[in-house]
């Protein structure tokens, strides 16, 4: 039995939402039980953004991640708030552009990814999440890079077809940082 | 098999809706179940049905009692205060034997409360919310699949008995998205010969109403609904039971307090501790005979909910207090951790109460 819970936290705009929806449909195209819960209370309204991703290969108990194995920091409240809540031995990626603080952790693994200023080099200034999102897809091959295409097909409206390339763009931006 | 897809809970009940033939949806928006009345705005006008946003959550009740007596699928959705307005036209409704769907996506209350998920109207759905004599099959569904599948089978009880069915779901699982495949299947039809259709000149006209001044004939009529009530009791009642075989300890919990639940008994199972959970998938008519029986295995009992304790009273009940039941509660829109699910077990396992 193999779970993998993923917190996903920042602002309103940074495409917090999408990033989970975007990880769960990965998950559920390599055949995974998944699950996927927004915030939708009081602190959406407050600016703030997280939801909870289950990937699994059994079925999901409860949607609600409380010690990720994952955590996506896309600004620094999000960071602080959640960073002692990653299990030992997770992973953390830090969006390293909007935080300038470093993980003081050492059981866990950290990638700090300048993916806010990436974009804006890039001109998809809107699609940091996505390059994040394409650096953690290389690293988790129960779900795997190979594949994004039809999760983009089937997440961007056909109205906004232009943004389909960008999002693979922005994707492939993350699969290759580093490396 | 059909293509597994992600859906939010909300927009998986009205989709079944749509597909269980309901072709009539009125509704006042409210979180955190606005998606079901967006989406009915979406779908409807291209399928011909209708979707009506009324002033209120009472006229649209009353839309709901209108079409319902007319024979049409119908329902309405709302979350906890809404429900409280709309328990009027509940109970004219249930005084009429006319069938409606009505969806209750709980918020923390009382009053206006908050907007994260609760299971405090357990009382409101199980025991009525209106006034009278009454009663309302209520379905609680723990996933999105269920909110789907329950959708589709609240229909069918409600038309099959001539009643009320509240789907009583929470803020979570209407929000969350999970997969859900829709399976091709035609809606079941059933005749309503009492239906308001028009008589043509060729049929005596039939009466919809829940007046009824001469008390002898309003006790006949509560009589014979009753009558109808112990056949649902009787026939009615579902639950899941999961790893009860052997277990010591019993826990009870519905929707998503149940998924909570079980990840507890996982880990407790881990730790070697002898537990299991019975979900009631039907809330009224609440699965009692199961629960009677595992009172004569089980050492005692924990009832899982996010409220002060509503469904903890028909536990007790239904095992005749032959064992104890201890309550693991978050309320007012907190969710309980499996980690506190767990320490409820421990403490049962020491026979702490």
């Amino acid at each position: 039995m193999k779970t993998t819970e993923m917190l996903i936290a920042g602002f309103g705009g940074q495409g917090i939402l999408f990033s989970g929806k975007f990880l769960a449909y990965k998950g559920l195209l390599e055949e995974l039980q998944v699950s996927w819960l927004p915030s939708y209370g009081p602190e959406m309204r407050g600016g703030t953004a997280n939801c909870n991703v289950i990937l699994s290969d059994t079925p999901v108990g409860s949607p609600i991640v409380t010690s990720p194995d994952v955590l996506i920091a896309m600004n620094l409240p999000s960071l602080e708030k959640y960073v002692n809540t990653v299990v030992a031995g997770g992973q953390i990626y830090v969006d390293s552009s909007l935080i300038d603080v470093k993980v003081e952790r050492d059981d866990v693994e950290v990638f700090y990814i300048p993916a806010t200023q990436m974009a804006k080099d890039e001109g998809i200034s809107t699609l940091a999440n996505m390059i994040i999102v394409g650096h953690l897809l290389e690293n988790h091959p129960e779900l795997s890079f190979e594949g994004v295409e039809e999760v983009v097909e089937k997440l961007v409206p056909a109205k906004k077809a232009a943004l389909k390339e960008l999002n693979m763009k922005a994707l492939s931006l993350g699969k290759n940082y580093n490396k | 098999m059909a293509e597994r897809i992600l859906m939010k809970g909300n927009e998986a009940i009205a989709e079944a809706a749509i597909r269980a033939g309901c072709l009539h949806y009125f509704g006042y928006p409210i979180t955190p179940q606005t998606e079901i009345a967006a989406y009915m705005a979406k779908k409807m006008p291209k399928i011909g049905g209708v979707f009506l946003q009324a002033e209120s959550e009472i006229a649209s009740i009353n839309m709901v009692y209108g079409a319902a007596a007319a024979g049409m699928r119908v329902m309405t959705s709302s979350s906890s205060p809404g429900i409280s307005l709309k328990s009027e036209g509940l109970s004219y409704i249930a005084g009429s034997d006319v069938p409606a769907l009505v969806v209750n996506v709980q918020r923390g209350g009382p009053g206006l409360g908050g907007i994260q998920p609760s299971q405090s109207d357990y009382f409101q759905a199980t025991k009525g919310g209106g006034h009278g004599d009454y009663r309302m099959i209520v379905l609680a569904p723990a996933s999105v699949q269920e909110m789907a599948s329950l959708t589709i089978k609240g229909f069918d009880l409600a038309d099959k008995y001539c009643v009320t069915t509240m789907l009583l779901a929470d803020g979570t699982i209407g929000q969350m998205m999970e997969p859900i495949t829709f399976e091709d299947a035609e809606p079941t039809v059933y005749e309503k010969p009492w239906a308001l259709t028009g008589t043509e000149c060729k049929r005596p006209h039939n009466i919809v109403n829940s007046l009824y001044l001469k008390p002898d004939e309003l006790e006949k009529k509560n009589f014979e609904r009753f009558e109808k009530y112990a056949e649902i009791e009787k026939n009615e009642a579902m639950w899941e039971e999961y790893m009860m075989d052997d277990a010591e300890i019993c826990v009870v919990a519905f929707g998503i307090a149940s998924r909570i639940a079980k990840n507890a008994v996982a880990e407790a199972r881990k730790e070697g501790i002898k537990v299991g959970l019975i979900r009631p998938i039907t809330l009224w008519p609440f699965p009692t005979e199961v629960l009677k029986a595992a009172a004569d295995k089980v050492k005692s009992f924990i009832s899982v909910e996010l409220s002060m304790g509503q469904m903890i009273e028909d536990v007790k009940l239904a095992t005749e207090c032959k064992r104890p039941v201890s309550l693991c509660n978050r309320t007012g829109g907190m969710i309980p951790t499996p980690e506190e699910v767990l320490s409820a077990i421990h403490k049962a396992e020491k026979g702490e109460f």
